[in-house]
């Protein structure tokens, strides 16, 4: 990374469209609460959520445009997250 | 003599201190996944109590808004300075819709005798009580954030107004961006868990 680093621009355009795929997502997952798919009620509504969470930190937070540090320091948490949420949890599962 | 500013270094710093707290998040919800795991029918009764309508309405108002304080670094980077201070202005309001929002929901269930300690929650069954307290104490913790997210754009706002923000030095208001989607990011896995439980 040079001392003239480009930032990058998201265009409003863009940024709207981000926005339009949020809302409708958010209508999804309201939608989705009310058909009981029993076992699969939670993993569809994190499905959901997991994906509204990706497309605001790949363009709101422009995590697509960062260089490798910020990605793959953003990884490695995510990583680490998943271990402390699974481990804990077949911890109680299969006591 | 000329200084150099490192705009990555200033914004890998950021994103730093929110790993920190997307583990303080994940931690709590952590403890959600476990109680639900034992009590999944208590947790479907306590998010029936929970008004829909608030939840969805906040999720809506932080979506927004998240994307004002983005088309307002758009702005900035554009040279677009009064653009730029109507957007951020917008956002601050939608953090104060979301708040007031918040206040008449956690007024409502105080007055259905719903709050830590009380007789209701005390009493009843464990699993109720148990979801309740995550509510509170996951939703309280966000609305803090929320506060915080607020009081970092507002300081944002004033350094646009005074030009200490500039198309060229923006890093700040970059950083309090990144904070405000933090607390979207957060919004959208609590929506879900608690008012949409089945």
């Amino acid at each position: 990374m040079g001392a003239h680093e480009e930032h990058h621009i998201l265009s409003y355009g863009k940024l709207a469209a981000v926005l339009a795929g949020l809302l409708a997502l958010t209508l999804v997952t309201i939608g989705v609460s009310y058909v009981d798919l029993g076992f699969w009620n939670v993993p569809v509504a994190l499905t959901i959520a997991s994906t509204k969470v990706t497309l605001v930190l790949l363009f709101f937070m422009h995590l697509k445009y960062e260089g490798k540090a910020i990605t793959w320091s953003f990884i490695a948490t995510i990583f680490f997250l998943a271990i402390m949420i699974t481990f804990t949890f077949w911890d109680v599962a299969f006591r | 003599m000329s200084t150099r500013v490192d705009s990555t270094g200033i914004k890998l710093g950021m994103w730093i201190f929110l790993y920190s707290e997307i583990i303080l998040f994940g931690g709590l919800f952590v403890l959600y996944a476990i109680y639900f795991y034992d009590y999944a029918g208590y947790f479907a009764e306590g998010g029936k109590e929970l008004s829909r309508f608030f939840g969805s309405l906040n999720t809506i108002v932080l979506l927004i808004s998240s994307f004002t304080v983005a088309a307002s670094i758009t702005a900035i980077q554009q040279g677009k300075k009064k653009m730029s201070i109507g957007l951020l202005i917008f956002s601050i309001c939608c953090g104060c819709i979301f708040l007031v929002n918040k206040y008449f929901e956690w007024g409502a269930k105080f007055h259905h005798d719903i709050y830590p300690n009380s007789e209701r929650l005390v009493n009843g069954e464990p699993g109720i009580n148990i979801f309740f307290g995550l509510y509170y104490v996951i939703t309280g913790l966000h609305g803090l954030h929320v506060i915080i997210g607020m009081t970092l754009l507002s300081i944002s706002l004033v350094l646009v107004i005074r030009d200490k923000i500039t198309q060229e030095r923006f890093a700040m208001l970059d950083n309090s961006g990144l904070y405000w989607h933090l607390v979207d990011l957060i919004w959208i896995f609590v929506f879900p868990l608690f008012y949409l439980v089945l």
